[in-house]
């Protein structure tokens, strides 16, 4: 038996389809969710993916926060259900608090597309625990509002608590893919609450899982085994 | 205010109305009077001078467009040609492919962020109405001098146009072109192509058939936007005291088309749609004329019943409305609850306008009047056609007798490396990575090669990595030098970079940038361009699937540059087998394949060094093209190459750089005999490529190259942190990195 993860789908969701295939791929069964749909079809996690939803024409993830389905996923995130939210997918996280912080504009005001470098800071949540700490993979990032901030006290509470789950790797050449590349702060890329279960990142995860495809590398997988070795084996 | 009914026009022939300010010529506003029998109304008057405008009747360029057709070469992969909303072609396994590049030119540069963004947003809508699932998009730019202010100005905001609304849309930008030339000035070309993919019988036509079938207009509202002429027909004919004065660019809404992609992929897997159309250039006027034309019967449109975003638009403005977003679906009357339902989940607003009739009237209703009554074929299809003058430039041989040849040339190493090092951080050599990062390539998770790779590819299965190749090429300085040539030059290059990642080469499409064609110089330059591109097509056997036309791009009596773009599509039976260009491995051997000769003309070396343009372009011929075709598939297929790159502008010296950057890896060359390394380096000659061959697979590789008589010179081998070429010069890979990727960012600092 396998689990089930779902996948939202709001208006404007892009990443949808890229995320339920990265699910297949780790071995699990994709369940596509409706925005509108509050039943969440007992599915075992859900995965918020990237895009723009309502056209980001408010504020990244803030329309989308009050769908329907997020009321449902909410009450399960907070019963300790998985969630990962990707890019769009971690604002909307941010916005319906299940995750501290926001997302600014880029500091360059620009989209940026690029293999990004990331360290893994802990293999303590649900979905990172079949990297090792410190280790450094390298994934797709891809977003024009990626700045992550929150008040100096929180981020002081995220560090002190482990909650930092990536951060941008910096050393190296930023040809290669190194660097902060939005201006978020203490090079933050991803973060989770404080029972591990709910994780958001901005880079792209569901963008490498095959050899051939995008990057070439399979550094996202990770993602998708983590949790479902958590799911089957619970 | 009175309305200008079918009725009132009867009875007041002798009205003037504003045709000359709409654009229509005086013997095109008789040759109306004449279809109607009576003078027009106002609304069709509106619906006929933006149908027979250049832009949407092609009267200037449909007289040497025919040779598409005509010279069409003999392929069962053509589907769907010329004349549907874009070109559909077989790829296997049940799949079909369409394709098509189009212009937005003009609105680019008034104002660069929409202009590009709803150019973007009408390819799209094309590549849908024809029922396929878009994958990918390519955008060929042609700008201004890099280092001219306004550049700035255009360059980053057409960029971000692009990138604001493709990346919303969630489509991968995997490929095009950036070109700097003063010529595109005042007139930057923005080009933008899109591929979709379906299942054979999910094709989808514009057409409207089956009496009481019904006309749904959805997606966005109707706005005042991009209407242009029909506010002239409106404030000086019919209320001169309305404000007419509106946006004449449109303006885009990526979130509101990304919801009409999937509301209209759900409608058509659900089989719904008899016919449709994408509402872009003149509107509802070319949509219901168009659907009723290309249909048995005729239609009757309610105007009052269009959702509008302003609700004073008069009738004509309603008709010429260029707001984007928009789709036209002609439904059967049993399937019109479950269309308007799939509209409503999608949060689309979707609304009954009309119907289609038995006669073959296309009616028009406002306010229960009868405002149009017309031949839907002579507003759609019947427009003038101009066989307009032209002749060779009488300032053409001067041009092809200031040989490029003939310019001084590097004497010593030193030089060499001097120049080298100016082509390779030269504006249109340099990477175009601060482009090209700012769109979103990996997007629906098939992108099996983006640019800068020679051609961009998406797998389209799964299960079997069937995929599809596009690569978009054309150089206007070779077209200036001999247009024939240049439209040849530009197909050669797009074919060899779609062969050069392994795929092989199907069908074309192109969009056709000229100046004036009331100029005959220019006009002479598009009948060149047209003939040679139809032969070459004839030729190569890829069929001319659809395309673009666009006129005009001229400042006062400078026209730009004749710029064909040719956009090739490919087919590889698995994308795993894909030659992507990179030196993957030190050790490699690098062989050369084709012929290299002193050409010169319209090289980027002429350019940079000496700010030349004169001579000939380099010699074409496509059979040797399509040899070298069929040796990069097979070598692909049968994986005894590693990596591939096409030689073109920049000759071999952009191409090993290019080669060696993207894989971290150095290279040691050696000149070949009977070869300059001036020559070696710098020549432009077509039909060449660059491999990097395992050893294991070196004899087998040369053997086939031997066996079907194509050149391949073994020229050096993947080695090292440096581009050394022995007895001339090293660079070191940092430097070479530096003075490729610096120069744009540096230029728009």
């Amino acid at each position: 038996m396998t689990a089930r993860i779902g996948v939202v789908t709001f208006p404007g969701t892009l990443d949808d389809r890229d995320t339920q295939r990265a699910v297949r791929v780790a071995g699990a069964e994709a369940v596509p969710l409706w925005h509108r749909d509050k039943d969440l079809k007992q599915v075992d996690a859900v995965v918020l993916p990237g895009g723009f939803s309502y056209g980001d024409y408010l504020r990244a993830g803030a329309i989308s926060r009050f769908s329907p389905v997020m009321g449902s996923i909410i009450e399960q995130a907070r019963a300790g259900m998985p969630v990962l939210g990707i890019c769009n997918g971690f604002q909307v996280l941010t916005e319906a608090h299940l995750l501290p912080g926001a997302m600014l504009r880029n500091t360059d005001l620009h989209f940026v597309c690029r293999d990004q470098k990331l360290r893994v800071e802990t293999s303590g949540t649900a979905w990172t625990a079949d990297y090792a700490a410190g280790q450094e993979i390298s994934i797709p990032l891809k977003n024009i509002d990626g700045r992550y901030t929150a008040d100096e006290h929180v981020l002081d509470e995220l560090e002190a608590e482990g909650r930092v789950v990536f951060r941008y790797a910096v050393e190296g050449e930023a040809a290669d893919g190194y660097g902060n590349p939005n201006g978020s702060l203490r090079d933050i890329a991803g973060i989770t609450n404080a029972a591990g279960n709910v994780v958001g990142l901005m880079p792209h995860p569901e963008h490498a899982v095959e050899s051939l495809i995008g990057t070439g590398r399979t550094d996202g997988l990770g993602f998708f085994t983590s949790v479902l070795k958590k799911l089957v084996d619970a | 205010m009175t309305l200008d009914t079918v009725g009132h026009a009867e009875q007041t022939p002798d009205v003037e109305l504003p045709w000359k300010a709409l654009g229509l010529k005086e013997d095109e506003y008789q040759r109306v009077r004449e279809i109607l029998g009576r003078r027009p109304t106002g609304a069709e008057l509106a619906m006929y001078s933006v149908m027979w405008s250049e832009h949407c009747s092609y009267k200037s360029s449909k007289v040497h467009l025919k040779q598409f057709g005509a010279k069409a070469p003999q392929t069962d992969a053509l589907l769907v040609g010329i004349g549907e909303n874009a070109g559909v072609v077989d790829v296997g396994e049940g799949y079909a492919v369409t394709f098509k590049v189009e212009s937005h030119n003009h609105p680019s540069y008034v104002e660069p962020y929409q202009g590009a963004a709803t150019g973007v947003g009408g390819i799209v809508r094309d590549i849908i109405a024809m029922g396929a699932r878009p994958v990918a998009v390519v955008d060929p730019l042609r700008m201004g001098a890099a280092d001219h202010p306004d550049t700035k100005r255009v360059l980053p905001g057409v960029v971000a146009g692009i990138g604001g609304y493709g990346n919303c849309l969630g489509l991968p930008n995997i490929g095009g072109e950036l070109v700097f030339d003063a010529c595109y000035q005042g007139n930057p070309l923005v080009n933008a192509g899109a591929i979709g993919v379906m299942r054979h019988e999910d094709i989808h036509l514009a057409k409207a058939s089956g009496a009481g079938n019904k006309v749904i207009l959805y997606g966005a509202r109707t706005g005042g936007d991009g209407i242009g002429g029909a506010s002239i027909l409106a404030s000086e004919t019919f209320d001169a005291t309305k404000p007419s004065k509106r946006p004449a660019v449109q303006v885009g809404d990526p979130f509101q088309e990304k919801l009409l992609i999937e509301c209209t992929l759900e409608a058509f897997a659900e089989k719904l749609v008899v016919g449709i159309q994408d509402l872009g250039a003149a509107g509802l006027s070319c949509a219901t004329s168009e659907l009723a034309s290309n249909g048995s019967g005729g239609m009757r449109v309610e105007l009052d019943d269009v959702p509008l975003r302003d609700s004073t638009l008069s009738p004509e403005e309603i008709l010429m409305s260029e707001s984007q977003e928009r789709m036209c679906a002609v439904v059967e009357p049993a399937k019109v609850e479950r269309f308007l339902a799939i509209c409503e989940k999608w949060d689309v607003i979707a609304t009954v306008v009309g119907e289609v009739t038995d006669g073959n009237r296309l009616e028009i209703f406002w306010h229960g009047e009868k405002i149009v009554d017309v031949d839907p074929r002579t507003v759609a299809h019947e427009g003038p056609t101009y066989d307009r003058p032209y002749a060779r430039p009488s300032w053409q041989d001067a041009l092809q007798a200031d040989d490029a040849n003939r310019l001084p040339r590097p004497d010593t190493g030193d030089e060499l490396r001097a120049q080298a090092l100016r082509v390779l951080s030269s504006p249109n050599v340099a990477s175009k990575a601060w482009v090209t990062d700012q769109y979103d390539r990996f997007v629906q998770g098939n992108t099996v090669l983006a640019q800068p790779e020679d051609a961009g590819m998406i797998r389209v299965n799964e299960e079997t990595g069937l995929g599809v190749a596009i690569a978009t090429d054309g150089n206007g300085r070779y077209t200036k030098l001999d247009p024939y040539t240049g439209a040849q030059l530009a197909l050669a290059e797009a074919y060899r970079n779609v062969a050069a990642t392994g795929a092989k080469p199907l069908a074309i499409s192109d969009c056709l940038n000229f100046g004036s064609p009331e100029d005959p110089d220019v006009m002479w330059q598009f009948v060149e361009a047209v003939r040679g591109l139809a032969d070459g097509c004839l030729q190569l056997g890829t069929p001319v699937t659809g395309g673009n036309v666009s006129l005009y791009n001229q400042t006062g009596e400078a026209a730009i540059h004749p710029t064909p773009v040719v956009a090739v599509l490919g087919v590889i039976d698995d994308v795993a087998r894909r030659t992507p260009m990179a030196f993957g491995d030190e050790g490699h051997l690098l062989y050369l394949l084709g012929e290299t000769r002193e050409e010169f003309g319209g090289s980027v070396w002429s350019q940079v060094v000496h700010d030349h343009l004169g001579g000939l372009p380099p010699a074409v011929d496509l059979e040797r093209e399509r040899l070298l075709g069929e040796i990069l598939i097979s070598a692909s297929r049968d994986g005894m190459v590693d990596a591939a790159h096409d030689l073109s502008d920049g000759g071999l010296l952009a191409a090993v750089t290019e080669s060696c950057l993207r894989g971290g890896h150095g290279a040691r060359l050696v000149v070949p005999d009977g070869l300059s390394a001036f020559t070696f380096l710098l020549s432009e000659s077509a039909g060449r490529a660059l491999v990097a061959v395992p050893r294991s697979e070196e004899l087998r590789f040369t053997d086939m190259c031997g066996a079907r008589g194509l050149p391949a010179v073994r020229v050096g081998v993947v080695d090292g942190d440096a581009l050394e070429v022995q007895g001339e010069f090293s660079i070191p890979l940092t430097e070479l990195g530096e003075a490729h990727e610096s120069a744009i960012p540096g230029l728009l600092a």
